[in-house]
């Protein structure tokens, strides 16, 4: 009887031991999926697909939650990564604010580059948008004429002063030489929709912003930012071609805390290589005019946001710090 | 309209079907328990219960999370009412007349009111949605922030009645409303403000679950607690067919403010910014200012509870059309839906009703039938509810004090905000206690973000000149009808004191 008991004892504690030691680090509970801008923008509709992919494809054990953070031109989101530090359980999905924020309100004291870097999703495209009812408007030119004939009350709706497009409205303000009166909002998508509905002059959304609108035919592209024309808008004109000098993307990378365990970072990093080479996501990318064709990761990701932060210190520099932040 | 009815009645059909008609019960009984526990809401049951639904076809599948929603919001009102907790943020409404009625032995009434009035707010607004949600979307999109702000208005002007006659201790409560919404960051500049001793934690703002959580569980258990000794609330637990019939009789009582709160929370939930807390706490507040016995508001008054209920389950219907045909969700639980519809290769935007015809009116004809299975799951679950109701209030009172502390650290998961609430708490027992109404504070930490943003974006917009509130017609209206509502109870106020001393003249 009591040999018995032993065994069946020495067996169930094998039974729960054995897995345990040979598995490799995984979720064990629900990962917060902090998203540093508000719902219906670029990282929110991306972060909702990768967290459906990743659910319906079962890659993790326990779900993704994704949670918007907008405050502060995402440094409510940084902040709080910040407090997280060495939590295993909390993914960022970052944007440009992601260097720009951190710049512009030291007192923060955030150090993006302490994080942990998982991969890099995609870069995004930045277009100039305008509502259809604008017909007199069709190029470049004349978006410029309209502008300046409006005296600096033309409205640009954006996601927050100090975002990147704060960033990018104060570059074209200063290649084009007019002035724009800048107004912001709580995420991409609610700007999409204040531009649909006449709330605002123009926009720098990204391409999944605007999309439907722009098929429904409520909104044009006027530009694009660019290197080369990005499917599917290889009708519309970079800046550079129009003899503007401006080349500015969106990038789209997943982070965790400062201290995350490597394990736990080596399984992150699988886990989003997988979805980045997915034929939803590469569909995903193609249809929404991002450009995914290098999945970077771990030390060359954590270089690129170097350069990256170096890059945008120098052009918050060159705009001025004052003309992205708000009178 | 012919056209209308087909694709209504084909949808109507799809809802039908075995597998979808199981999803909906499914998703409304689910539902209802999510939304009755403290911390864990739509949010959160919509989020943890999306991976089950690719098991299913698209369609079926927003049809469960979709019910899930409808059950939550009614589910919500359930610890609202038994516990005084409110069990999500858009049930919070409920609370303030929900609580009293159950304190005074008619428990049974409130949570039939909140069924019914959830039932005509549901109903009513997806008949809104089916006749009209194209040019509703339109309308939708002229509210800019002018518009918002001017809304807003309105919504603060109710609550300046909700104070009874005491007006200057409304603005007080609404101004420190304001103050705690104002902490965190700065939403123009990004610039961290109001942040309370250095801390950084108070970086992130309060959420407004703590204070509401804080404020009406805690709280109300203090004053409970110290007002029946520990007594028994409810003795007599009776819910037969006669009491039914009886509750039912009282409908024409609440029906007025159910269909005010109905229209005016599908309307609300509408436009991307609200959402069905302000909905239901706008409505609360018109019902109040409409109402003949608005003294009797905050006391036990059923239309306290019917106003809420109506506006909150017409808003989740409401916010589901932004959702749909702009591709913002009007609440954080739409938000999740809309990710579950990318995944399912659905593009939200103004051709979704044009390119996929099947989907959206399978949703449509589903929302009907949620609906009534809602209710009847609600009317019948009733006397287990208020069973809670017969436990002495010394055992109840731990139980409440748990699942407060539960309730907030699930939700944000900091031990900081556990505290806060609990600090939040003992405020929200003095200012009971001192004759402080705490509605205004809760409706101003809600709205004033809102408010702010929409302020602000209005002045930048027109280069600071206050007068574009005036220059825009829906504005303008909204305006008026805010100085309206504050001038009233003033007004009537002076009438009735005049009467009074020409009385004692005589």
């Amino acid at each position: 009887m009591n040999i018995w008991k032993t065994l069946t004892m020495t067996a169930a504690a094998l039974a729960v031991s054995a897995p345990a030691a040979m598995a490799e680090w995984q979720p064990r509970k629900p990962v917060e999926f902090i998203i540093m801008a508000g719902t219906g923008g670029g990282a929110d509709q991306i972060a909702r697909l990768l967290q459906g992919l990743i659910q319906s494809k079962g890659l993790s054990p326990r779900p993704f939650i994704p949670i918007n953070k907008p405050g502060g031109s995402g440094a409510e989101a940084l902040s709080y990564m910040k407090d997280k530090e060495g939590d295993n359980h909390t993914l960022l999905v970052a944007l440009n604010s992601f260097y720009t924020t951190p710049i512009i309100q030291e007192e923060l004291e955030i150090d993006v580059l302490s994080f942990a870097p998982i991969g890099r999703m995609a870069m995004d495209t930045f277009l100039l948008w305008v509502n259809t009812d604008q017909e007199d408007i069709t190029d470049l030119d004349s978006y410029v004429a309209a502008v300046k004939a409006a005296d600096s009350t033309w409205k640009v709706g954006g996601t927050g002063s100090g975002q990147e497009d704060s960033i990018l409205t104060a570059m074209m303000e200063k290649e084009l030489g007019y002035e724009v009166t800048y107004i912001p909002f709580p995420g991409g998508g609610t700007v999409a929709k204040n531009l649909v509905g006449n709330q605002i002059d123009s926009t720098v959304n990204n391409p999944s912003e605007q999309m439907e609108f722009w098929r429904a035919e409520n909104t044009k592209p006027l530009v694009q930012f660019n290197g080369e024309r990005t499917e599917p808008f290889m009708d519309v004109p970079t800046a550079k071609e129009l003899g503007v000098d401006i080349e500015y993307y969106m990038q789209r990378s997943i982070s965790g805390p400062a201290g995350m365990d490597p394990e736990a970072v080596a399984w992150y990093q699988n886990l989003f290589e997988e979805l980045f080479n997915s034929e939803e996501w590469q569909a995903y990318c193609e249809s929404d005019g991002l450009t995914c064709e290098k999945w970077i990761t771990g030390d060359e990701l954590a270089a690129f946001h170097e350069a990256q932060l170096k890059r945008h210190e120098e052009l918050i520099e060159a705009v001025g710090a004052e003309s992205i932040m708000s009178k | 309209m012919d056209s209308i009815l087909t694709l209504l009645g084909a949808g109507l059909l799809q809802s039908f079907e075995p597998l979808n008609l199981a999803m909906i019960f499914l998703g409304c009984l689910a539902g209802l328990f999510i939304g009755a526990m403290p911390g864990l809401g739509s949010v959160n049951g919509v989020a943890i219960l999306l991976p089950v639904t690719f098991l299913v076809p698209p369609t079926s599948a927003i049809i469960f999370l979709a019910a899930l929603y409808y059950g939550a919001m009614y589910g919500g009102a359930v610890s609202s009412i038994t516990l005084g907790i409110p069990g999500a943020s858009t049930a919070v409404a409920t609370v303030f007349d929900g609580r009293p009625m159950a304190q005074s032995g008619r428990a049974d009434q409130a949570l039939m009111a909140a069924a019914i009035a959830s039932f005509i707010g549901g109903t009513i607004s997806v008949i809104l949605f089916t006749g009209f949600a194209p040019p509703l979307a339109l309308f939708a999109l002229k509210f800019g922030p002018q518009e918002e702000f001017a809304l807003m208005l309105v919504a603060f002007a109710t609550f300046i009645g909700l104070g009874g006659d005491d007006i200057p201790k409304t603005i007080f409560s609404i101004l420190i409303g304001l103050v705690l919404a104002a902490v965190g960051f700065d939403i123009i500049s990004g610039q961290p403000r109001l942040i309370f001793f250095g801390m950084v934690e108070f970086q992130r703002g309060i959420e407004f679950l703590v204070l509401a959580i804080g404020i009406y569980g805690i709280g109300e258990m203090l004053w409970t607690l110290e007002h029946t000794k520990g007594a028994i609330q409810m003795h007599k637990v009776e819910f037969g067919l006669k009491r039914i019939v009886k509750n039912l009789g009282q409908v024409k009582k609440y029906l007025p403010t159910t269909l005010l709160g109905s229209v005016l929370g599908f309307f609300v939930g509408t436009l991307p910014a609200a959402g069905a807390t302000p909905a239901a706490l706008m409505s609360y507040g018109l019902a109040k200012s409409f109402s003949k016995d608005g003294d009797s508001f905050g006391k036990g008054n059923v239309s306290g509870v019917a106003a809420p209920e109506a506006a909150n389950n017409a808003a989740s219907t409401g916010s589901m059309l932004p959702m749909l045909t702009l591709g913002i969700p009007g609440s954080p639980t739409t938000a999740i839906l809309l990710g579950g519809m990318i995944i399912w290769g659905l593009r939200p935007g103004p051709l979704l009703f044009a390119e996929s015809p099947d989907f959206v009116w399978g949703l449509i004809g589903s929302m009907y039938v949620a609906n009534f299975v809602t209710v009847i799951l609600n009317i019948a679950l009733i006397p287990i509810f208020i069973r809670v109701l017969a436990m002495p209030f010394s055992i109840l009172a731990p139980i409440i004090f748990v699942l407060c502390v539960v309730g907030v650290f699930a939700t944000t998961d900091r031990m900081f905000d556990t505290w806060l609430m609990l600090l939040l708490g003992c405020m929200g027992y003095l200012m009971r206690k001192l004759n402080y109404p705490v509605a205004p504070a809760v409706l101003a930490i809600v709205l004033g973000p809102l408010t702010e943003r929409s302020l602000r974006q209005s002045l930048i917009s027109s280069q600071g000149d206050a007068m574009t509130f005036l220059e825009r017609p829906i504005s303008l209206v909204c305006i008026l009808i805010a100085v309206a509502l504050v001038l009233f109870p003033v007004i009537s106020n002076i009438l009735r004191k005049r009467k009074a001393t020409l009385k004692a003249a005589e």
